[in-house]
């Protein structure tokens, strides 16, 4: 492996924003035909440097020479990286969903004459490309019609048509399940053996261990160490030593649950799909949260556990049809969101750049905005509690930002997430609902946000967390719940809890005995 | 460096809108400064402020209600007709039955509200699309306008013409000014600095960086003596003329609306449905409600419009009211306001306005016609939003930026480095539009 020529070097890249520097000298080398993992922390810098290399930061706002295939390149965009056959895909897709894959896949490409399209010749070569990620579905199917895992792979099958050299992944797996992640990896890999070299990005370190053939660590914008993981003996504990300059004893703090009766429960609940009334996404639910427990509900992507939590926050997704909610032994209505808050509950969603965040708000605005009430005397909000609030979040989730009055959008992928958790642990709810809380956070923060998690339930709050990481759900939950295509199929408690049963229950909906 | 972000600071404040506005407010005082040469003075004497201020006062109110509609991530083409709808049905009320003309404003406002939910029914419960609601309104009010005055112009009474050709009265010692206007001017420079003061307080409170004393103490004497110099002139005009009723109507509802953007839950409400609906919702924002409520608000506005520009003219007609709109939504845009909502303010409006009609004012008083004057004002629309949008995309703002002497690519010429101990010098909001 080290003897293969070294295809890319990024030599001493130094990028500030104002008041950030992001970047402090950072060097690597990308060796011909290797996948290439960057690590480190949220807000580490990773996807900055990524976007430097692919052009989204041109040449002259960064410090520093990037120099590919033995020549030194200045990138003006993305369209001048391409062209030298680098090709990014982003930690957030950039797909258009009312668009087919055949013309997502030809957008800014396409083939024809003249201005005119030939979609004969598009839908032959997107059949191929599709073919080559091991896609078989009609390239006229919209993409908002097929999964994230497919969509994923659709980004591939783009970047395959400009023939690209160098493949740079930024977290493609992190909306992923297990199923649809390895098939990602075995993707990367076979691309990897027709010569075709990947930088990834990725929080889930058993990937990187799985497919990587060196790793970069990065940590507070600075190059730690290159590790050569097929010439020694690289593991989990060895990146994240890197990662955060120490060991990390054990991946979930440790907890005694104190558990209470039943304070919620939610019965019978059915759910139509919101445009196909035929369909319901939930199918005669039941399940019961008792003080201070973490119940977990495990899915496979599509079985109907985010659609399960929406539609009970204030039927905030489909068409409610029947079921019934109590808590604390009386009925309770949730028509809204609002009231869903004030009887409290507070649902974290699984999308935050779409569902979570107002991109343009900055990050105090943001913390406070689900109970503005709180803060508020009369209709008119209080600037000095707002910020102070916001502050204290700021310190005890260790949000990685020089100021409260920073924007959002600013932040990295990680510390977005804690700015949602923040601002739904402000409203204090008593059942706090958390949809793939960890998606996109560091193996640290991980840790963290599992102790808040904790914390909350020592409260005596009820916590829900719907994850597609069996691991993390095992570890977590004091009882977990399994769902297959709208309906609970089983209920674990955490001593039953086995990857294998789990499986088995959340792929058909043979009872526990069977499934055991 | 670090001087000179601190310079920044007298007008921008810290935030990034505020950042945006000071960009604007320098182009407005250049402005005024080039047609205060090119008309040898004229442009700053008491009369043509006080023309200025009568012929744009309306406009202005406008542009509030619009600031907030494209904040929501909508727009409304409508305001001139309801305008024009509402001028008429007030005169008619005063001319054909005698209606008392403190009524006869309520029935101007009421008539408003009644416009304003039915354009916020259809936008907000329909889900009709603003432009197109508004288009619709209009061709209906326009018409309504025509149908009601048949197309004879409607005169109104004495003393309805007060909101919109009103001055003070004289009162106190005779010093060859309009007393009440001076007063007023103090009054603004002390509440200014009495803003200024506990601005710093609740920073320092808050721990959190707050600029040298010397910024402060230069915003408030250089806003103040601006504010000074604006009343000596406004008070020293024609004796019977001051600082204008519509005028002192603006500067409330200014008050009274930026305080409300900034300050309160639906106005937090309406950031959080331009920036993201959807996660508005999730997090227990009626955004229909909020909808609604911009929509009724703007056409509230629009026939308080209506009602001071019949005042000042004397007379509801036909053509009341003819392109508002567009001065209106011209006036959002050039004050920084994002096109696809989520972002901008009252007072940036305001002063994007006040652009507008000092570009107009001044190219009349040199002589243009209205051929040129229309040409100009597109042309600096397109530039203005051109700037912000360029400023945007390299991630940073720098109207002042452009006056420095070298600039090197990219944004990383923008961190101040900090000198004076505190890291505020080093703020990123102060220098970015970016997010
Ligand atoms: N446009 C921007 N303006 C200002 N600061 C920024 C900007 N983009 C990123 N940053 C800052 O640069 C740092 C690195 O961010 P980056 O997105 O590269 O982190 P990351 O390593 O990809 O993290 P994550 O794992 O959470 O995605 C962060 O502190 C972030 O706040
Ligand atoms: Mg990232």
């Amino acid at each position: 492996m080290v003897d293969r020529p070294v295809i890319l070097e990024m030599r001493s890249i130094t990028k500030e924003f104002p008041g950030v520097k992001a970047l402090s000298d950072v060097s690597i080398a990308v060796r011909a035909g290797e996948v290439h993992a960057i690590c480190g922390e949220n807000g580490a810098g990773k996807s900055t440097l990524m976007k430097v290399l692919s052009g989204v930061y041109p040449f002259g706002t960064y410090e520093g020479q990037i120099v590919y295939q033995a020549e030194e390149v200045r990138f003006r965009d993305i369209r001048s990286s391409e062209a030298a056959g680098i090709v990014i895909i982003h930690q957030e897709l950039a797909l258009i969903p009312e668009l087919s894959i055949t013309e997502n896949i030809f957008l800014g490409n396409e083939p024809g004459r003249g201005g005119v399209i030939n979609w004969k010749e598009a839908k032959k070569r997107a059949v191929q490309l599709l073919a080559r990620v091991g896609l078989r579905d009609d390239p006229d199917t919209l993409i908002k019609d097929i999964g994230v895992g497919k969509q994923q792979l659709v980004e591939i099958a783009k970047a395959l048509n400009k023939d690209v050299k160098l493949l740079i992944l930024d977290e493609p797996t992190a909306a992923l399940n297990e199923n649809d992640s390895q098939h990602l990896l075995d993707l990367i890999v076979g691309l990897k053996g027709k010569g075709i070299a990947s930088i990834m990005i990725s929080h889930k370190l058993n990937e990187i261990e799985q497919i990587a053939d060196s790793i970069t660590i990065i940590r507070d914008g600075k190059t730690i160490e290159t590790l050569d993981v097929r010439g020694g003996d690289v593991n989990e504990d060895r990146i994240i030593r890197g990662m955060v300059g120490r060991s990390l004893q054990s991946r979930f703090p440790d907890r005694t649950p104190h558990i209470g009766e039943v304070f919620f429960e939610v019965r019978n609940w059915t759910v139509q799909h919101p445009l196909v009334t035929e369909r319901l996404v939930c199918k005669n639910e039941s399940f019961t949260v008792r003080k201070g427990e973490i119940v977990g509900f495990a899915g496979l992507m599509g079985a109907g556990r985010t659609e399960l939590a929406m539609s009970i926050f204030g039927r905030s997704y489909g068409n409610f049809v029947d079921g019934q909610v109590f808590k604390d032994g009386k009925e309770i209505q949730l028509r809204n969101v609002s009231e869903a808050i004030d009887h409290g509950l507070a649902y974290v969603s699984e999308d935050r750049k779409s569902l979570g965040l107002n991109l343009l708000d900055d990050i105090k605005r943001s913390v406070v905005s689900a109970k503005l009430g709180k803060i508020s005397r009369g209709q008119v909000v209080d600037d000095f509690k707002e910020h102070s609030i916001a502050d204290e979040y700021r310190k005890s989730l260790r949000i990685k930002t020089p100021t409260v009055d920073e924007g959002v959008s600013k932040l990295s992928g990680g510390n977005q997430q804690k700015v949602v958790l923040a601002k739904w642990m402000f409203t204090d709810p008593d059942l706090l609902i958390l949809d793939e809380p960890t998606r996109g956070i560091d193996v640290g923060a991980k840790f963290e946000i599992y102790g808040i998690i904790q914390q909350l339930a020592a409260q005596g709050k009820g916590v829900i967390v719907i994850s597609s990481e069996l691991p993390e759900l095992i570890g977590l939950s004091d009882r977990i719940y399994t769902i297959f295509e709208g309906q609970i199929t089983n209920e674990f408690t955490s001593a039953e809890a086995e990857p294998e049963m789990l499986m088995k229950s959340m792929t058909s909906t043979s009872k526990k005995a069977e499934a055991a | 460096m670090s001087g000179f972000s601190d310079v920044k600071k007298i007008f921008g404040g810290g935030t990034t809108s505020t950042a945006r506005q000071a960009g604007i407010l320098l182009s407005l005082v250049a402005i005024v400064l080039v047609f205060q040469f090119w008309t040898n003075g004229l442009t700053l004497t008491p009369g043509n402020l006080i023309a200025v201020v009568n012929q744009y006062s309306y406009i202005l109110i406008l542009a509030i209600g619009m600031v907030m509609v494209i904040i929501a991530g909508h727009i409304d083409l409508s305001v001139g007709s309801v305008a024009a709808f509402t001028g008429i049905i007030v005169a008619k009320a005063m001319a054909d039955f005698n209606l008392p003309w403190p009524l006869a404003i309520v029935l101007g406002l009421v008539v408003g509200a009644l416009i304003g939910a039915w354009q916020g029914f259809w936008v907000a419960y329909v889900g009709v699309p603003a432009f197109i609601v508004t288009l619709a309104g209009m061709l209906i009010f326009r018409g309504g306008n025509q149908y009601i005055g048949a197309a004879t112009a409607v005169p109104v009474p004495e003393g309805f013409t007060a909101i919109g050709a009103g001055y003070l009265p004289e009162i106190g010692p005779d010093t060859g000014y309009n007393n009440l206007t001076l007063v007023l001017g103090f009054l603004a420079v002390v509440a200014l600095a009495w803003r200024e003061w506990r601005a710093r307080r609740t920073q320092a409170e808050m721990g959190s960086e707050t600029a040298p004393v010397w910024v402060s103490i230069a915003r408030v004497v250089i806003i103040g003596a601006v504010v000074l110099y604006a009343a000596f002139l406004f008070a020293g005009g024609r004796v019977g003329t001051s600082f204008p009723v519509s005028g002192l109507i603006l500067v409330a509802l200014v008050i009274a609306y930026s305080f409300l953007t900034r300050n309160t839950i639906i106005g937090r409400h309406i950031y959080a449905v331009g920036g993201n609906s959807h996660a508005a919702e999730l997090s227990g924002v009626k955004s229909k409600r909020v909808n609604f409520f911009v929509m009724m608000n703007m056409s509230i506005l629009a026939g308080l419009a209506g009602m001071i520009f019949i005042a000042r003219a004397g007379a509801s007609g036909g053509q009341d009211g003819n392109g508002w709109e567009l001065d209106a939504i011209a006036a959002a845009f050039i004050g920084g306001t994002a096109v696809a909502g989520g972002v901008g303010t009252v007072i940036g409006a305001i002063i994007g306005g006040l652009v507008m009609a000092f570009l107009n004012n001044g190219l009349q008083l040199v002589g243009a016609g209205a051929d040129l004057v229309q040409i100009v004002k597109g042309l600096v629309l397109l530039l203005a939003v051109a700037i912000d949008v360029y400023n945007r995309s390299q991630g940073r703002f720098s109207i002042i930026g452009i006056f420095r002497p070298k600039r090197r690519s990219g944004p990383s010429d923008q961190t101040p480095t900090p000198t004076t101990g505190t890291p505020d010098t080093a703020k990123p909001g102060a220098v970015t539009v970016n997010n």
